[in-house]
């Protein structure tokens, strides 16, 4: 039959999640169609449309998606279903949010956050904060899957598919947004920059998290934190770089005052290069970093920005 | 109004999983098991809801062994007032135990269901979503903070871009994030008068919800290990190193 990518985008904007998640549909059920839900998404259907393995783009809108509420995007996503054998979406938070959803009304299992396509039916997740890699098998029928993107390449080469409108498909009426509070940033997202710089506990103040940025503008890297320095109050949520925040997985991770809890690496440890700086020796972070620097920050930081400087950065 | 607290007895969050041998699961044989961290805030939420007097009851529900009744009690120390004991052998899946949730809803009409986001265990994020669509109830996820209103709350929600306020009808299902709250320790008194708390001890059957894994493990293996790499003395060699790797 065929797969149905749920895209991930912000109204404006497609998200590279996207393109990720159409490589992992690709490998399951083909053709790839993809399904933009929002308001105002005809530049978003259009990126869509040009993606590299897609034959499809399914462009629903209407005001009831402009946020991706959880309850109408779900009314949408099975007055499509059947015509697909696998639904995916990225595993963000509102592909975690809708695709349960849809999972429990088609009465089949989620298969959460694969890692591989093994085989069609076939799949590789983590488990235990990552401390574990099950391989699952999905039984016949419909399967609904959220993809850890981290794990998975977009395409190469552009597409040109065809984009078709699809009927909104109704609000229940059970929810309604009222607010957001989005965090600006000129740098790239965490999810997707090259290279990530995060601070931990040492980094003592949401204040010297400025130190983290002078390094970060001269390597377009994007900033990011651990648990300990969001629940601490220096960053805010969207910062976090762990098992229950955001999973990373970039070219260059630089670890700054922080310890490696497990829930820690288990959203960083994929990342090519690791490079940590802590005082304390003994912090777990070093058993996974290519390389270490045992230091303080406050010390190091500067140096390592004066370096950069000298180098041309 | 009632409020439903589902509680999962997991492994301790401050315990390494490890991997069995044959590549059966992971070992849970003499490993501390605690409550779920997230059902913890989720319990917490609720008493928190009962001593502003916006909740008169909450339930505690818990599904998987017989040891599963430690969890619920730690639930009652904390101040739930009963709970609910649902005894299955073996995994249940987030599916499954959404359809039991949502048997157990139909019976006691809560106005509030609050789960945690996810289990530390098998890391599905699932199950408030699913018992939610199965109840045709709206959803509030990963909770940063609860306010509740004359029949609806709202929920200011913890996603990817920053937070995001959206107003729910109730009843509905509310996961929680790791910043909603943070949980109280039972007090000795406490933990002695939750000994007397009722809990009701159920079966899947009695709920007519049929729990065999509909999912196959295959088997459950060791991530790709790291090893630690080289130290460097200063932090102009570390930038050295890093370019000298091709890292920018």
């Amino acid at each position: 039959m065929a797969s149905l990518v749920i895209a991930e985008h912000d109204g404006k904007t497609l998200k590279d999640a996207t393109a990720k998640t159409v490589t992992a549909a690709a490998q399951i059920s083909s053709p790839v169609h993809v399904l933009v839900a929002g308001s105002g998404i005809g530049a978003v259907a259009e990126a869509a449309a040009k993606l590299a393995g897609v034959e499809k783009v399914l462009a629903a809108d209407d005001a009831i998606y402009a946020r991706m509420v959880a309850e109408p995007m779900q009314a949408l996503i099975l007055s499509l279903a059947d015509k697909y054998d696998a639904i995916l979406a990225p595993a963000t938070t509102s592909g975690k949010n809708v695709m349960p959803r849809v999972a429990a009304m088609l009465d089949t299992p989620q298969i959460s956050e694969i890692l591989k396509v093994v085989s069609p039916d076939t799949f590789e997740r983590p488990i235990y904060a990552g401390n574990a890699i099950a391989t699952v098998q999905a039984p016949a029928g419909k399967k609904v899957i959220t993809v850890r993107t981290t794990a998975f390449k977009a395409g190469e080469g552009a597409g040109s598919a065809a984009v078709e409108s699809v009927n909104a498909a109704g609000d229940p009426g059970l929810s309604k947004f009222v607010s957001e509070e989005l965090s600006k940033s000129e740098r790239p997202e965490l999810t997707s920059a090259r290279i990530v710089i995060s601070g931990g506990r040492g980094m003592q103040s949401g204040e010297n998290f400025h130190l983290l940025d002078k390094i970060a503008d001269k390597l377009h890297a994007a900033v990011g934190a651990s648990r300990a320095a969001v629940d601490a109050g220096f960053v805010p949520n969207d910062y976090q770089v762990g098992q229950t925040g955001k999973v990373v997985a970039p070219e260059l991770y630089i670890a700054v005052g922080i310890s490696g809890a497990i829930q820690h690496l288990a959203g960083m440890k994929d990342s090519k290069i690791i490079a940590a700086i802590n005082k304390d020796e003994e912090a777990p972070i070093f058993q996974v970093a290519d390389f270490g620097l045992v230091a303080d920050l406050f010390k190091a930081l500067p140096e390592m920005e004066q370096e950069l400087t000298r180098l041309g950065y | 109004m009632k409020v439903i607290v589902p509680v999962k007895r997991v492994i301790d969050y401050n315990v390494k999983a490890r991997v069995k041998a044959d590549q059966s699961g992971v070992d849970l044989a003499n490993v501390k098991m605690s409550m779920n961290p997230f059902d913890e805030i989720g319990v917490e939420e609720a008493i928190r809801l009962k001593e502003k007097g916006k909740a008169s009851e909450i339930i505690a529900v818990s599904i998987g062994p017989a040891q599963a009744s430690e969890t619920i009690r730690t639930a009652l120390a904390m101040g739930a007032d009963r709970g609910i004991l649902v005894k299955t052998d073996g995994e249940v899946e987030p599916l499954a135990v959404a359809k039991i949730l949502k048997a157990i809803c139909e019976a006691e009409q809560p106005g509030l269901v609050i789960t945690g986001k996810q289990a530390i265990d098998d890391d599905s994020n699932q199950t408030g979503q699913m018992l939610a669509a199965l109840l045709g109830w709206p959803q509030a996820t990963f909770a940063h903070k609860l306010e509740m209103g004359d029949g609806k709350a709202d929920v200011e929600r913890e996603i990817d871009g920053g937070l995001q306020t959206i107003e729910v009808k109730l009843p509905a299902v509310v996961t929680t994030d790791l910043r909603l709250n943070e949980p109280r320790y039972a007090s000795l008194p406490n933990i002695m008068k939750a000994k007397k708390k009722p809990i009701d001890e159920k079966t899947p059957a009695d709920y007519g919800v049929d729990v065999t894994p509909r999912l196959k493990v295959l088997k459950v293996t060791e991530p790709p290990k790291r090893t630690a790499g080289i130290k460097v003395k200063t932090a102009a060699e570390l930038v050295d190193k890093l370019k000298e790797a091709g890292a920018f």
